[in-house]
């Protein structure tokens, strides 16, 4: 088992909500995944900057002073904000390889969670709860984002193991399931030059997409590509700057329930997370078909 | 004529109140306990749940001919092992509704996850909405009774009982299926394993539609109906397969 909750929002003024409304989703499926938890989350992007999600097991002694040695090092201002054992980093848009370079320099035990002009990825091993406590992501505001309550079948309950995965710019996954060939195609992708973190299945659906997308692809392809190579069981929501996308294997056993309104579009493992939504009583609520890739963008 | 000083108010004609549980003030396991302790020849015919805002198990176990709306929809497994209830869903219902019911209805006003009526031994089911996948998988005698489509795999192993589908079938409709009768009056997308098209003959068209009346779907015609069942060939080990064993 694993949730999935995710929220596209079409109405505007629902933005500063953006946070609480997807961490009460995301606590609404806690029994699907006590273990960890995470959320990415799409704020509006200020043009020319970029940011980089970071994290440390010692955030204390990794984060301190890092904005202004990063500055120095590249020649340009760097603004932090820490969250507990994450931190924002706001560098220049043109910046942001080289600043993740330094940062793997300057700070070897810091992970980069994720990096792009919108995203921020929040994720820890611990009750969804205390984890959206911990970042105070009821707090935050964006245009849309998904969450994941985490029960861990295929690789070891760690930070690093829970989901989303980032392996892109602005680009994530999030996946209920498991994949049976996740080690041949890790071994596929990293002979294409693809990075790995973990041994975990849904990191190498996540670096698939984003090297599709990086041949050339746009996501709908990419995602209509993972239905011919991924094998085993996935339902998959997958954030991207603009908007996010959804599709489910073949077999299709592992739920998913849609609702859409003129304010928003969301996604549920289960309905439960989408019961105390605004104005779902009239909401248009559907399973999404196997095999079938839906995309909403703004 | 006896004069009396008691109050004289209109003693009210005797009637049952329903009693209501309501899922935001009452627990999951309270409701449930109440509905399996209705005893045998009680008044307490009348149930109600509101707010289940998707809960898992509304309304399990219950073994009692009383009759239960459930104003909402509901999670997992609602109405399973019903026997002899009435349960009216006003919403939709997630995965596994009124899987294995032994007797009594199911009655879905919105739509239903995966695996509708599965393994269920008597009773019928019906889903006024569409049903996803495997609805009726591994059906042991249930009736189940769809209106709009239902998706694929649908029937799989279905052993017996009735299945009628008023709109189309997704891919594998009943694949490796035992006794079980499908009916279908739209497409069927694709037959599953030994599942083949079957002559309609006038016990069948009988059948269908002492169905469609007890499901209450009138307007649709038992002659603009297909149906399905077994070609009975994996029933038996044939010898010309050995060598894939």
């Amino acid at each position: 088992m694993c949730g999935i909750v995710g929220l596209f929002l079409k109405d505007k003024s629902l933005e500063p909500q953006l946070g609480a409304m997807l961490s009460e989703m995301m606590v609404m499926l806690t029994d699907r995944g006590p273990d960890s938890a995470g959320i990415a989350i799409y704020g509006s992007a200020a043009e020319g900057q970029g940011k980089i999600t970071i994290q440390s097991p010692s955030p204390a002694q990794d984060f301190a002073g890092l904005d202004a040695e990063l500055s120095r090092k590249l020649g340009a201002k760097v603004g932090m904000t820490v969250k507990s054992t994450h931190a924002v980093l706001d560098v220049p848009a043109g910046e942001l390889q080289a600043a993740r370079e330094a940062i793997s320099e300057l700070r070897p035990n810091v992970r980069i969670m994720g990096a792009g002009e919108a995203i921020e990825i929040y994720k820890e091993v611990g009750l969804p709860e205390k984890v959206a406590a911990r970042f105070e992501v009821s707090k935050m505001s964006g245009t849309h984002g998904i969450g994941h309550t985490r029960m861990a079948t295929e690789s070891a309950v760690t930070t690093m193991g829970a989901h989303p995965f980032s392996t892109g710019p602005d680009q994530c996954l999030v996946h209920n399931g498991s994949l049976s060939n996740h080690n041949n195609l890790r071994r596929e992708l990293r002979r294409e030059g693809m990075t790995f973190e973990t041994e975990n299945d849904t990191e190498v659906a996540a670096a698939y997409l984003s090297h599709k997308i990086a041949s050339g692809m746009d996501l709908g392809q990419a995602l209509e590509s993972s239905l011919n190579d991924l094998d085993g069981f996935f339902t998959f929501v997958v954030g991207t700057k603009n908007g996010f996308g959804v599709v489910r294997d073949p077999i299709a056993c592992k739920p998913a329930v849609m609702a859409e309104t003129d304010q928003y579009v969301a996604f549920g493992s289960e309905y439960r997370a989408l019961a105390n939504l605004p104005g779902i009583e009239q909401a248009r609520v559907w399973e999404p078909e196997p095999s079938t890739v839906y995309f909403w963008e703004h | 004529m006896a004069t009396s000083n008691l109050a004289t108010a209109p003693v009210p004609e005797m009637q049952y109140d329903t009693k209501v549980f309501d899922l935001s003030k009452t627990t999951l396991r309270e409701l449930n306990q109440a509905l399996h302790d209705v005893a045998d020849g009680s008044n307490e015919t009348a149930w109600e749940v509101l707010n289940p805002k998707g809960s898992h198990a509304v309304a399990v176990g219950v073994n009692a001919p009383i009759s239960v709306d459930v104003r909402g929809s509901v999670g997992y497994y609602c109405a399973g092992m019903n026997q002899q209830a009435t349960i009216t869903v006003h919403g939709s219902v997630g995965p596994g509704a009124a899987e294995n019911m032994m007797s009594g209805a199911v009655v879905v006003k919105g739509d239903a996850s995966q695996y509708a009526g599965a393994t269920g031994r008597g009773g019928l089911l019906v889903i006024e909405g569409n049903a996803s996948s495997r609805c009726g998988i591994s059906m042991k005698g249930i009736d189940i009774v769809v209106r709009g489509n239902v998706g694929h795999m649908s029937a799989f192993m279905a052993q017996s009982g009735n299945l009628v589908v008023l709109g189309d079938a997704g891919d594998a409709l009943g694949d490796s299926i035992y006794e079980a009768r499908l009916f279908v009056r739209g497409t069927v997308k694709s037959l599953g394993a030994d599942c083949i098209e079957k002559e309609m003959r006038p016990e069948h068209i009988e059948i269908l539609k002492g169905l469609l009346e007890r499901a209450g779907m009138t307007d649709a015609k038992p002659e603009e109906f297909k149906r399905y069942g077994s070609a009975r060939t994996l029933y038996n080990f044939n010898i010309d397969n050995a060598d894939a064993y």
